[in-house]
């Protein structure tokens, strides 16, 4: 039932025009925006913007700051990303969306902090050790985070497979409520912070003059996603879950193990949860239970937006949409004199993924669907 | 499927198998008992026992905090001997073998408890784990010296779960009686801030100073309630309702219009004896059933699963909110108007069924899956929206809009302070969004919402508009929601962004789940059971102890519910069909009668879901 055929067989309908006037408001809003935005660079008096500040010149973007929202975008992006990849391959393989993965990412920054401190304890989150320290909890925090993944599936969702759709995704929001407040219950429900990065990490900027952290963050999570491509394309594990994510029936047919393959499809996606949540750990030094509540949904925007299926696309996606959350806000909202525009982060991100899902359904790298889907 | 037991076999060539006690199934009994260890583990760290301790059940021996971890091998030693028996299948004789599996259990459980006593002894972990903590050592150790624990818990837990298992070995009637002084007991001490509200004599009779059954209260109670199931007092209940159910035509009309007489008179007196703070449970549980009510159209009958559902009741609390208060934003004009509480409402429906619309139109046509998330994310949008500083012109941020006058009806005024006026103005808008789902439900418009939920694509090649049919189930949701948001509004008096978190949409959606999607009565129970006895996302049930622990039981019970019994505590008939389709068909091809599922045969709505048991029935 795709809006193509609808459209050419039953003729528009209101719902359809309504429809072409929400996509066109939004892109209107965001090349207006846009060009308010470079209005505003070229002249901070210009007219439309003393309109819309109050009489009042807008606030130039400098260079400097410019810069700094895109590094914070691509850092926050690629996390999404990594995220993504563990909704995109669980939705290729099952056609469900596991609405509890942000949850993973959750455990995995959780695991980080207790690492972290008890390392920090030791003396070994500092100086030169910190790099075989961090390695250290990066390993433990995706063991914990793939075991959460696997005893999901086996507790709440292998279950329930072949039973009707809606079931598994409400099973999901059960799970990602129980995860998070057992956490909650279990560790308290303030905010737990990671001790303080190295001097030599934090403070040190290289020719880009960026902060080393996120370098860093950027710098595994494109390890991670080089990993996971070479895991799925080249190797035989991954060629069977490629099989089953086309059609379960026939990969078991052809003599693979369905259920051992959806097990390491929810262990890998664990994995990249975990290694996003130490990431987070080390570039935001906070976590409190519901971290991952927010991530995990845009996440999945994220793997809407690069199309669900992708593992190119989901990491695209997640680059796109830390972009987005991180530069809309004050490249379209604030020309537009929205004021606070930060607040509307969360906002803008839901936005995009409405935007997408009403102007490219597939996404931007198009969609893999199992043939369950496609019906 | 106890029964097969214990009815005289009618097919002579089953025979049954006696296995020697020892004979148990040991991979089954290492595999609950592990979980029964983690789980009681889970539980304890947690912080269950410990802050639960302060609530007494029954007066000297057992607190909540020591129920928080007993119940849990009781139900183990229970679920262990359960056996799935099939029609023409050799059962098994039940007898000292399940006894011994469930102790077996129970026994493994109480290691893990006692090797989590001994680590409290040897080892400090409270850093990451908060509930690591002297207390929880006391508490283990029955407040006696360390390692008193150790021994205790493995028979403790051995013996529940045996008298667990037991259950199922003993004759049908005796184990109903056993249940039913168990329940009594169990539900005599929880409701007991609503007993001693309405019936003031029994405070003395039944409940101990500082709360809590007194002993000998606990064993009459236990004694007069088994002896009036032994008596069949149970059965002739059965007699009333089966009569009711099989009654037809006017018969059934009398009978129905009695109940409902009944249940409203109940409704308009009880409030009158009670205290205020039952009156507030009691409104609590109103605004909720409101909302309930709505989602059950949208997500029960029409199938959109819709996690923003806490928008409209934003929307209509803030509609409502901004035409009535003077403390509104200052961005208003000065035309626009203050309007009185009816008057608001008017526009507020209004404003709810254009924000349905809005909502609805986008998203209409995704996946179902797709569907969650986009209006989860327009339910984050809208109270980002309310709370953000850009519109705190109009709606004040995260202040809130503060002196929402009550709503006031000629000389009535409802308001916070009078939560029993509160009650009675939400259970008018109930008992009419009642009528009005039960009235759609049997409509043109239901049918095509159940056409849509069962299959959209054959619904649409049926010839019904699914696109005009799901805005439709919004727009009612959305108005539904709307007027609980608008009382809620009257009821607080303010109104601020955090109340309308996702969380209660989940929670919504919980209650509608446990309930039984697609039903009425589910709706009821649902909104009366978990508002009721654990409370809404911020309002405290009749346990308020467990306002830590709620929410972790609304996640476990939302998976809980989704694995063993999807449709919910009252199921809708024609939906747990549909969701058992499998065993229908099983049984149908047992009975010899392949077809039933393709007549819709009045006796169907009675068939109860479970493979082999309708089959011996």
């Amino acid at each position: 039932m795709t809006t193509a055929t609808r459209a050419a067989g039953a003729g528009r309908t209101n719902v359809d025009r309504f429809l072409t006037l929400i996509r066109v408001l939004l892109i209107g809003l965001i090349i207006v925006g846009f060009l308010a935005f470079i209005a505003q660079q070229i002249d901070p008096g210009n007219a439309f913007a003393k309109w819309r500040h109050g009489g009042e010149e807008a606030n130039r973007l400098t260079g400097e700051q410019f810069k700094g929202l895109v590094v914070t975008g691509l850092s926050q992006g690629a996390m999404y990303g990594l995220i993504a990849l563990g909704y995109s391959m669980v939705y290729g393989v099952l056609g469900f969306i596991n609405f509890a993965h942000g949850e993973v990412f959750m455990v995995g920054a959780f695991t980080g902090f207790i690492m972290s401190n008890k390392l920090d304890e030791a003396g070994y989150w500092e100086g030169g050790a910190f790099i075989f320290a961090v390695l250290f909890t990066v390993v433990i925090c995706t063991l914990v985070a793939t075991a959460t993944a696997v005893l999901m599936e086996r507790v709440a969702y292998r279950p329930l497979r072949g039973s009707p759709r809606l079931i598994p995704l409400i099973t999901s929001i059960g799970v990602s409520f129980f995860i998070q407040n057992a956490v909650i219950l279990l560790f308290g429900p303030g905010a737990k912070s990671y001790p303080s990065n190295p001097d030599w990490l934090q403070q040190r900027r290289t020719f880009l003059d960026v902060e080393g952290t996120k370098l860093l963050v950027i710098f595994v999570a494109a390890i991670s996603m080089a990993g996971l491509w070479y895991f799925v394309e080249r190797t035989k594990t991954g060629k069977a879950m490629r099989a089953v994510a086309e059609d379960k029936e026939i990969a078991s047919l052809m003599g693979i193990n369905v259920n051992r393959t959806i097990v390491t499809t929810f262990a890998v996606g664990g994995a990249m949860a975990g290694i996003a949540g130490i990431l987070w750990g080390l570039l935001f030094r906070s976590v409190i239970a519901t971290t991952g509540f927010l991530p995990g949904i845009k996440a999945f925007t994220a793997a809407v937006v690069g199309g669900v299926g992708n593992l190119g696309g989901a990491m695209a996606g997640g680059v796109s949409l830390g972009s987005a959350e991180a530069l809309a806000p004050l490249v379209l909202l604030e020309p537009l004199g929205v004021t606070g525009p930060s607040q509307l982060r969360d906002a803008v991100a839901f936005t995009l993924l409405i935007l997408v899902l009403l102007v490219k359904p597939t996404g931007l790298f198009g969609e893999r669907l199992s043939s369950e889907d496609r019906a | 499927m106890t029964a097969t037991a214990n009815q005289p076999m009618e097919t002579p060539e089953v025979a049954m198998v006696s296995k020697g006690a020892f004979d148990a199934d040991w991979n089954k009994v290492a595999r609950l008992g592990s979980l029964t260890a983690l789980a009681l583990v889970f539980i304890a760290l947690a912080g269950m026992p410990v802050g639960l301790n302060s609530r007494t059940i029954v007066d000297p021996i057992l607190s909540m905090g020591y129920l928080s971890l007993l119940w849990l091998p009781l139900i183990m030693g229970w679920v262990s001997s359960k056996e799935i028996v099939l029609e023409g299948m050799a059962a098994s004789k039940r007898g000292a073998r399940d006894i011994v599996t469930g102790a077996a259990v129970g026994a493994i459980g109480g290691v893990g408890l006692s090797v989590l006593v001994l680590l409290l002894n040897q080892f400090d972990l409270r850093d990451p784990l908060v509930n690591w903590s002297p207390q929880l050592q006391e508490f283990l150790n029955f407040n006696g010296g360390i390692g008193t624990g150790v021994w205790i818990w493995i028979p403790i837990c051995a013996a529940l779960a045996a008298f667990g298992a037991g259950l199922v070995v003993l004759p049908e009637r005796i184990r109903k009686a056993i249940i039913t002084a168990i329940l009594a007991v169990l539900l005599l001490s929880i409701f007991e801030t609503f007993i001693v509200d309405v019936f003031d004599f029994l405070d003395d009779l039944l409940y101990a100073n500082d709360g809590g059954l007194t002993l000998i209260a606990t064993i009459a109670i236990a004694v007069i309630t088994a002896a009036i199931s032994l008596s069949g007092g149970g059965e002739k209940l059965g007699d009333v309702k089966r009569s009711y159910q099989t009654s037809t035509g006017s018969e059934h009309k009398r009978q129905t219009a009695i109940l409902v007489g009944l249940s409203v008179a109940a409704l308009i007196i009880i409030p009158i004896f009670t205290g205020k703070i039952t009156q507030e449970l009691m409104a609590n549980i109103g605004i909720f059933l409101l909302l309930a009510l709505g989602l059950n159209i949208v997500v029960g009958l029409a199938g959109i699963l819709d996690l923003g559902y806490v928008a409209f009741f934003a929307v209509g609390g803030y509609t409502t909110a901004v035409l009535t208060s003077p403390n509104r934003g200052e961005d208003w004009p000065e035309w626009f108007p203050i309007l009185p509480w009816w008057g608001a409402l008017l526009v507020t429906i209004v404003m709810a069924a254009l924000v349905g619309l809005f909502i609805g139109a986008p998203v209409i046509r995704m996946r179902g899956d797709y569907l969650a998330i986009v209006t989860l994310g327009f339910g984050e949008i809208i109270r980002i929206l309310f709370l953000s500083d850009w519109l705190s012109g109009y709606f004040n941020g995260a202040q809130g809009i503060t002196n929402v006058p009550p709503a006031s009806f000629g000389p009535l005024d409802v308001k916070g302070t009078d939560p029993r006026s509160v009650f009675y103005l939400v259970m008018i808008f109930a008992a009419l969004a009642i009528y009005i789902s039960w009235r759609l439900e049997r409509s043109r418009l239901g049918r095509a919402w159940m056409a849509i939920r069962e299959d959209e694509s054959v619904a649409e090649a049926m010839g019904i508009n699914t696109v005009n049919m799901k805005l439709m189930a919004f727009v009612v949701g959305a108005v539904l929601a709307s007027f609980s948001g608008a009382i809620f509004a009257a009821k607080v008096g303010s109104i601020f962004p955090t109340s309308f978190l996702i969380l209660v949409s989940i929670i919504i959606l919980v209650v509608v789940i446990v309930g039984g999607m697609g039903n009425i009565m589910g709706v009821i129970v649902g909104s009366v059971v978990l508002i009721g006895v654990l409370g809404g996302p911020k309002q405290p049930g009749l346990l308020a102890e467990f306002s830590e622990y709620k929410l972790l039981i609304y996640g476990a019970l939302l998976i809980w519910m989704m694995l063993q019994r999807p449709e919910g505590l009252v199921p809708n008939a024609r939906r747990s069909r549909e969701l058992h389709q499998d065993e229908f068909l099983q049984d149908a091809w047992l009975k010899g009668e392949v077809d039933t599922d393709d007549d819709d045969d009045p006796n169907g709505a009675g068939m109860a879901p479970g493979g082999a048991q309708g089959a011996t029935a």
